[in-house]
């Protein structure tokens, strides 16, 4: 092997091992500081089924405020985004559904609280669309329904479409089943959800698992989201015993 | 009968074996229980499960096995899960034969509103616009009149879920069918006459010289 060759196989080892390596796992603590007031933030689950239930109680407990948060639902009062609603962190929330937050709908109707109602579907389209660097998406859903308001209708073969856009976030919060250190992830049954799209769509993503495992435990076929779209794992909870 | 269990009996017997069927909240969710005997359909969960069944047991629960309404079920053997774009790619994309909802009002047009009552009720569309947008079929099963005023109109007053015309709308004293045409009544519920339909309806009803009675039994299972 020449000098130069030695030094690139070299280089590579270097780089391999510095990747197998990193340990994305930081505080809980740390974790939710990054978080500015008035970010916006997409959080994954469905009714706080896969959602990361300790990054709420966190983002509560260190009172961040004026948020937008983008996901499917707002929970119920005791539970999930919830939580966030009661403690009037959120400024507007860009959902499918709020039928189960009380709360949700008193802020909304006395102005506390902007709420933009999306279809499911398309509120899901959106943040893959801005995942996926498209520049939109155009669905057949919501055409001459209220959802439609100030949107552009496009006709494609005759056939009319709503051209509804992107939607990003400064942070993705998500919840998974398993991460390895380096931010591999897979999910568990219905709390898969809007985890794995919105793992796409944000500036920063921060991944809390119910556990974390060694990098290889996970095989490459059960990984969901890719390792490289994720920033940051929380720290497992310190527990006694085995 | 309940009058429940006759529209969950009659839209039961609308799905045929093989059939990839998502089933609304409340009303619609009780369908599962009376489906014809040899019929075998896989349920649709659109928070992200294809074979979704009732909880096995008790303490068979599992945190992260809901449903829709964040209600704990069990799933079949050969389920699979599914996050929300291609839970939604198969409701949007045509792969859904059949959806099952609930309804506030139907109109002549076969228009669905469904998902909110301006000033009183506003819980969100959820799934609701994709699934009478994309389904292949759309069944709404649904009390005939509410506190006594007909929901079934020449125009819903309420906003609307979808532009696309409803297939067949099943209620306690009816089977309607939404055609290019206008509303056909197709069958009347054990006991009821056309004429008690036709009064209990707003909408202009197409009605043939003959109207069959739902086949539905007293007995557990529908058909049977």
């Amino acid at each position: 092997m020449t000098g130069r060759r030695i030094r690139v196989v070299a280089a590579i080892i270097r780089v391999m091992k510095g990747a197998s390596m990193k340990n994305k796992a930081i505080s809980l603590t740390r974790a939710v500081e990054m978080i500015p007031d008035g970010a916006t933030l997409m959080i994954g689950g469905f009714l706080g089924v896969g959602l990361p239930h300790r990054l709420i109680d966190e983002l509560v407990r260190q009172g961040r405020n004026n948020l937008t948060v983008i996901a499917n639902d707002t929970a119920r009062p005791e539970l999930g985004i919830g939580k966030l609603i009661v403690a009037k962190l959120v400024r507007k929330a860009i959902v499918s559904h709020i039928g189960t937050n009380p709360e949700t709908q008193r802020q909304m109707i006395n102005g506390d609280l902007v709420v933009e109602l999306a279809p499911q579907g398309t509120l899901a389209e959106r943040i893959r669309a801005a995942g996926y660097g498209l520049g939109g998406v155009l669905t057949p859903t919501g055409l001459g329904t209220t959802v439609a308001e100030g949107k552009r209708t496009v006709e494609i073969d005759g056939r009319s479409f709503l051209l509804e856009l992107p939607l990003k976030a400064d942070f993705a919060l998500l919840a998974a089943r398993r991460a390895d250190y380096n931010g591999n992830l897979d999910y568990t049954l219905t709390a898969r959800n809007f985890n794995p799209i919105m793992a796409m769509a944000a500036g920063t993503v921060i991944a809390e698992a119910k556990e974390i495992v060694p990098v290889g435990v996970i095989p490459p076929d059960d990984v969901i989201t890719p390792y490289v779209l994720v920033d940051y794992l929380i720290e497992k909870e310190r527990t006694n015993g085995r | 009968m309940d009058a429940k269990i006759l529209i969950a009996k009659r839209v039961a017997l609308e799905l045929q074996s093989g059939n990839l069927v998502n089933l609304g909240i409340g009303l619609p969710t009780l369908v599962a229980n009376y489906l014809p005997p040899g019929v075998e359909v896989y349920f649709q969960s659109e928070n992200g499960l294809i074979g979704m069944r009732s909880l096995p047991g008790e303490g068979m629960a599992d945190e992260f096995l809901t449903d829709a309404g964040g209600g704990y079920i069990g799933a079949i053997p050969g389920a699979c899960s599914l996050d929300s774009c291609l839970s939604f790619g198969l409701i949007r994309g045509g792969h859904l034969d059949v959806t099952v909802l609930g309804g506030l009002q139907v109109d002549e047009e076969g228009h669905l509103a469904n998902w909110m009552v301006p000033g009183k009720m506003v819980p969100g569309m959820g799934g609701a616009m994709d699934l009478v947008t994309g389904a292949k079929r759309v069944i709404v099963a649904m009390t005939h009149t509410a506190k006594g005023e007909p929901k079934i109109l020449k125009r819903c007053t309420l906003p609307l879920t979808s532009l696309r015309r409803i297939s067949v709308v099943v209620t306690d004293l009816a089977v309607i069918e939404a055609t290019p045409e206008g509303l056909a009544l197709r069958e009347v519920a054990p006991g009821v006459t056309k004429e008690q339909v036709i009064a209990a309806t707003e909408a202009r009803l197409i009605v043939p010289q003959t109207v069959p009675q739902m086949p539905v039994t007293e007995g557990v299972m529908a058909g049977a």
